[in-house]
């Protein structure tokens, strides 16, 4: 891992945070948390449900507001930008919610156009139905395009959501929770398409999950969560080495042993 | 409860919850007024509302409007035949109709129909993560979700008022007709020889001030939904209830203001 950052050189991180904090009332969720995601990685987030794995990724793409610290995105300080600064990182920012968060009312062509017609207003018709196509491919459910999404079952959901953020071409991806709630064959779907997501749309990414299995399969790096705060970041066997009782009944949990 | 918890309120948590919502709503509405003149429009949105809210109320409005003229005439005419003023029954309608039902009933109706829905809507999406992926995906929900419903209301409203009115009105010719066999164009000469034009904008004015009303409350407590599927039910409910509440308020209000102006 030491040798991968060097081979990087000095390259800055894509995602640099720095001392963060986030309470809600009485309750210090996040506490003195540090992170760098650098290009072309994928980093998972691991932790226990409540632990502030997705108010993390929600404060680095700005619909959460830290107490202290900072999150700096592709060089810019998230909590300094101005509504129009903060609408312009986000389209290099793709996020793919817990549920999915496909809009009930459209079908799935409408979700993908949604973003894309109101961001990239010279597109052609055809170019739009081009970028549809493309991102349906790339998530293997081109046959769904004028389904509802209430016609579609839990993986195809995150699928598209999936889909409808890689439609803006973004550089970064936050996954919340990929597999959560799907069965083991979709999650290794799920797990394969995030792979394929970094390789061909060259994303680095964070994905916040309490899945060992997607940890092993998608991350090049681990940050363990524990109490607010990152006990262990590393690869996924350097964070599991560990004698701290937490972590490795974590681990036992999550693969019975 | 201890000290601290008691200090942590500057009045109570009731009243200072209160101001605290009538903040955010204020908040709420200069937004509005902020981000409907700018760009970029949503004008397919616009108008994809307009026919949900307008078009989609119609069955309602068109018969609650009917049975409000036929009943309100039923039920005024023995008072005036005791008088032998039965010949004062379309400009007593008319009266009661333009000035005061037409606007009042469609808002009523509205403000139950569309309020709730938009309360619903908005609230589910809100619990559902949708708005928040609008965000992140560099979109402007309010200007999509709020000011398009908004819009939307305050154009229909008065709309489906106009509407009403004229349904209410054909209710009444319909029992004045099998009645006194009174003739179409006759009742209706007689019906706005008491209505000034001050009547119809004033009513004009209770209609639109009704219709963003129930837009942008709504709005305001869909936006504001948390608590998962409950809070989508409180913000349907809230929506209806805070609407009426509203809306009589602003009854009373703008009558108070006609008044005046007419001396």
């Amino acid at each position: 891992m030491d040798n991968e950052r060097q081979n990087r050189g000095q390259d800055e991180p894509v995602i640099k945070i720095r001392d963060l904090y986030k309470s809600f009332g009485n309750n210090d969720v996040l506490k003195d948390v540090n992170l760098d995601l650098y290009k072309g990685e994928n980093v998972v987030v691991l932790g226990r449900s409540g632990t502030g794995k997705s108010v993390l990724i929600k404060i680095i793409a700005g619909l959460l507001t830290q107490d202290t610290g900072s999150v700096c995105v592709l060089g810019e300080d998230i909590s300094k930008l101005n509504d129009k600064e903060l609408l312009e990182l986000r389209l290099k920012i793709g996020f793919s919610f817990q549920n999915s968060a496909l809009y009930d009312s459209m079908t799935v062509r409408e979700n993908l156009e949604f973003p894309l017609v109101r961001n990239k207003k010279h597109l052609k018709r055809k170019e739009i139905d081009d970028s549809v196509e493309r991102v349906l491919q790339a998530v293997g459910l081109a046959q769904t395009k004028n389904q509802m999404p209430a016609e579609l079952s839990g993986g195809q959901r995150k699928r598209i959501g999936i889909a409808r953020t890689l439609i803006l071409n973004p550089e970064i991806m936050l996954y919340d929770e990929p597999t959560a709630g799907l069965d083991p064959i979709t999650c290794i779907e799920i797990n394969n398409l995030i792979n394929r997501v970094k390789e061909n749309f060259n994303t680095s990414s964070i994905i916040i999950t309490h899945d060992l299995t997607c940890a092993k399969a998608t991350g090049d790096r681990v940050a363990m969560l524990l109490e607010g705060t990152f006990a262990r970041q590393g690869t996924f066997d350097e964070v599991f080495d560990s004698n701290d009782e937490k972590i490795r009944s974590f681990y036992n949990y999550n693969f019975i042993k | 409860m201890s000290v601290k918890q008691a200090r942590e309120f500057i009045v109570s948590k009731g009243v200072d919850s209160f101001f605290i919502d009538l903040n955010s709503a204020v908040k709420f509405n200069l937004r509005f007024f902020k981000e409907v003149f700018l760009p970029p429009y949503e004008g397919k949105e616009i108008i994809k509302q307009c026919y949900e809210i307008g078009w989609k109320s119609l069955p309602l409005i068109s018969l609650t409007g009917f049975i409000t003229g036929l009943v309100f005439t039923k039920q005024s005419r023995p008072s005036l035949a005791e008088f032998g003023a039965t010949s004062w029954l379309p400009s007593l309608v008319a009266i009661a109709i333009i000035k005061a039902l037409a606007p009042l009933v469609t808002a009523l109706i509205a403000a139950g129909k569309v309020g709730s829905n938009i309360g619903a809507e908005i609230g589910s999406m809100r619990v559902t993560e949708q708005i928040d992926a609008m965000e992140v995906s560099a979109v402007n929900p309010f200007k999509f979700l709020v000011v398009s419903r908004v819009i939307a209301t305050t154009v229909m409203i008065p709309i489906l008022m106009f509407y009403t009115g004229c349904v209410a009105m054909l209710g009444s010719y319909l029992n004045v007709h099998t009645n006194e066999m009174t003739s179409f164009v006759a009742f209706f000469e007689q019906a706005f020889q008491k209505i000034s034009f001050l009547d119809i904008f004033s009513s004009l004015t209770k209609a639109v001030v009704y219709g963003y009303t129930i837009g942008i409350v709504g709005c305001y407590k869909g936006y504001h939904a948390s608590q998962g599927t409950e809070g989508v039910g409180k913000a349907a409910n809230a929506s209806v209830v805070v609407s009426m509440f509203l809306i009589f308020v602003e009854e009373i209000l703008i009558v108070q203001i006609t008044n005046s102006i007419r001396g």
